[in-house]
């Protein structure tokens, strides 16, 4: 083992030194490696960061929402639904909501308008006053004036004064948001209270009862669609882990060309390496150091490569907010959400990341290695 | 003793271009001589030496060292032997460019594992044996011809293997250079090494040190001629039948 051991050693200084001393081959070969893995590396990280974000902002969410359907469509919910929701043991906080979308002809953006929830008291708009999500502040200059216009779909102008301004770390969901009084939100939209509520939400006092109070509400209302919390968040990890899907299938191409680069970067031996692999083995080396000392200078490839990849992707998602890649993960929109995101990684993406680079870079250049490492020893003597 | 029994290499075998570089050939190497193998270029010395040397193995034929039969041995253990047993200097000294004089003799020991500090402290007595002290950290091309020859000596010794064998060695030396070669050759076999070299220097081969001299041409031996104080070993065994 000791022997073994020390053996490993003089092949790792050994190869370090002959990096070094094939550092203009090597750095390139570096820098397309570390390239790919950043590339992968910062698409990995900025998935499961959103995925993350939106888990995170979403705790805030009701754990059920209900919602009537006529024709297959969303319709407004009765007011008489929140009296019968409200009869079911296991739920609380039953209460309609009233939000809708309101498109900014002028800025080309749509809005979504809502009114916060009796019991978020964080939130509470006072009539005639609003709060804004950081997106929409920024489109409207709200700064300037601190008011908020509105032309409504009725063709009536609205002046809202803007009582704050939502904190960015709530901007994946609260970009686009306009908060104001039920009382602004149904003259704006020309809504009485008989006509009722958007939809109904409703916490459940035993998160394990979710299933059963769905079950409830479908055999109180059966027309009407039932959406969890967890129907919600899957529907963001979904279209996160698509978007995701695509890119790393677009980088999957760029992976096989970084392996082909490899094969034939391996393939390639000049003269003088295999000269030096020659003059080796006729001093003693077998075949075996030969394929460990390659192997170890693909390994300490890969790593540096590993570690300068995912340094860089770090930076990028989560320092530079993934410039690069932003458009596509997190959509395309006029009120684009510019949030920080929160640090995420996780050890089996690292590990996923590590497989599905280091693999195939071993795997390209494992028979051209081979090849050199049984360079015959008498080489040197003809 | 290194026993050579009807060994015959071809290049190519098989091929259009097939040569036989060396042609059922019989020798005895006794321990501790100095054996120069002469000839003209394209005689086979050189193929014969690798033979010798487990660089390669024969087409037909077979080799023991001592009471081993060499040239039968799987590739890893063929090794083992080279490394154990031989010390190599090379026609053109062959050091790994790129790479110090010290870590250049230090390279064969490599695969036995032994710790850095040992083996480091090793070379460079070797290298201080050898007036190379304030060059030992010269990278292996910034060396003069007669630097790189000693470095090549030092790294074929740093195993301290039974047998050199050197190729045409003061190939590209200088009258003064060759003198300092032979010094080294004298000192090595005071120490009890065996050694063969091949060269068609006269310089060499009408050396004092010389205990041996084999003469071949055509891949066959010609002659065997008991220069040195040391009588021939089983002479009537050796040789190529005609």
């Amino acid at each position: 083992m000791r022997r073994w051991l020390g053996r490993q050693l003089h092949l790792v200084d050994f190869t370090l030194g002959a990096l070094m001393r094939r550092k203009g081959r090597n750095f390139m070969l570096l820098t397309v490696y570390t390239l790919v893995i950043f590339m992968l590396a910062s698409v990995m990280f900025l998935g499961s960061a959103l995925r993350h974000e939106a888990a995170t902002a979403l705790k805030g969410a009701p754990e059920v929402t209900v919602q009537n359907m006529v024709m297959g469509r969303h319709a407004l919910s009765p007011p008489e639904w929140v009296e019968r929701l409200s009869r079911i043991r296991g739920a609380r906080n039953v209460h309609g909501r009233l939000w809708g979308y309101f498109y900014d002809q002028a800025n080309g953006a749509n809005y979504t308008l809502m009114v916060p929830p009796p019991h978020a008291r964080d939130i509470a708009v006072r009539e005639g006053e609003t709060v804004i999500g950081a997106s929409v502040a920024r489109l409207r200059e709200v700064h300037r004036t601190g008011y908020l216009f509105l032309l409504s779909p009725a063709g009536k102008l609205f002046r809202l004064k803007v009582a704050r301004t939502l904190p960015h770390r709530s901007e994946l969901l609260s970009a686009d948001l306009v908060l104001l009084s039920e009382k602004d939100f149904r003259t704006f939209f020309n809504l009485k209270p008989r006509d009722g509520f958007t939809d109904i939400a409703l916490a459940v006092r035993n998160s394990n009862e979710v299933p059963t109070v769905v079950n409830k509400i479908t055999r109180i209302l059966p027309g009407a669609r039932v959406i969890t919390r967890e129907d919600v968040l899957r529907t963001y990890e979904n279209v996160f882990s698509w978007r995701e899907g695509i890119v790393l299938a677009m980088l999957a191409a760029a992976l096989v060309a970084f392996a082909i680069f490899a094969f034939d970067k391996a393939s390639g031996l000049s003269a003088e390496e295999r000269r030096e692999i020659g003059i080796l083995k006729a001093v003693g080396w077998e075949t075996s150091d030969i394929i460990a000392m390659k192997l170890w200078e693909g390994g300490i490839v890969s790593a540096f490569a590993l570690v300068f990849g995912v340094a860089a992707a770090y930076a990028h998602v989560f320092l530079l907010d993934a410039g690069l890649l932003a458009p596509v993960l997190k959509g395309w929109a006029v009120l684009y959400p510019d949030f920080s995101l929160t640090p995420v990684i996780d050890r089996m993406q690292l590990l996923t990341l590590a497989f599905v680079t280091v693999v195939p870079f071993t795997v390209a250049t494992l028979v051209p290695v081979w090849k050199a490492a049984i360079t015959d020893p008498d080489i040197v003597m003809r | 003793m290194i026993r050579l029994e009807r060994v015959t290499r071809i290049h190519n075998e098989g091929r259009p271009n097939a040569v036989t570089a060396v042609d059922d050939v019989s020798l005895e190497l006794p321990d501790r001589r100095v054996t120069v193998l002469r000839g003209p270029s394209g005689s086979g010395k050189t193929t014969l030496l690798t033979l010798v040397g487990c660089l390669a193995r024969p087409t037909r034929g077979r080799i023991w060292l001592d009471d081993e039969l060499i040239s039968a041995l799987p590739e890893r253990f063929m090794t083992e032997v080279r490394r154990r047993t031989f010390g190599f200097i090379f026609q053109r000294f062959n050091l790994v460019r790129g790479v110090s004089a010290l870590e250049n003799v230090m390279l064969p020991a490599y695969p036995a594992g032994e710790p850095h500090a040992a083996l480091k402290a090793r070379a460079q007595a070797l290298l201080e044996r050898f007036h190379l002290r304030d060059r030992m950290h010269e990278k292996a091309e910034l060396l003069s011809g007669g630097e790189a020859q000693r470095v090549a000596i030092a790294r074929a010794l740093i195993n301290d293997p039974a047998w050199i064998i050197a190729d045409e060695p003061t190939a590209s030396l200088d009258t003064s250079l060759v003198e300092r070669f032979l010094a080294e050759v004298r000192d090595l076999a005071k120490a009890g090494k065996s050694i063969i070299i091949t060269s068609h220097d006269p310089r060499v081969w009408q050396a004092d040190v010389v205990d041996r001299i084999v003469t071949m041409q055509d891949g066959r031996i010609v002659s065997v001629e008991d220069v040195g104080k040391a009588p021939a070993a089983a002479a009537g065994r050796e040789g190529s039948p005609p």
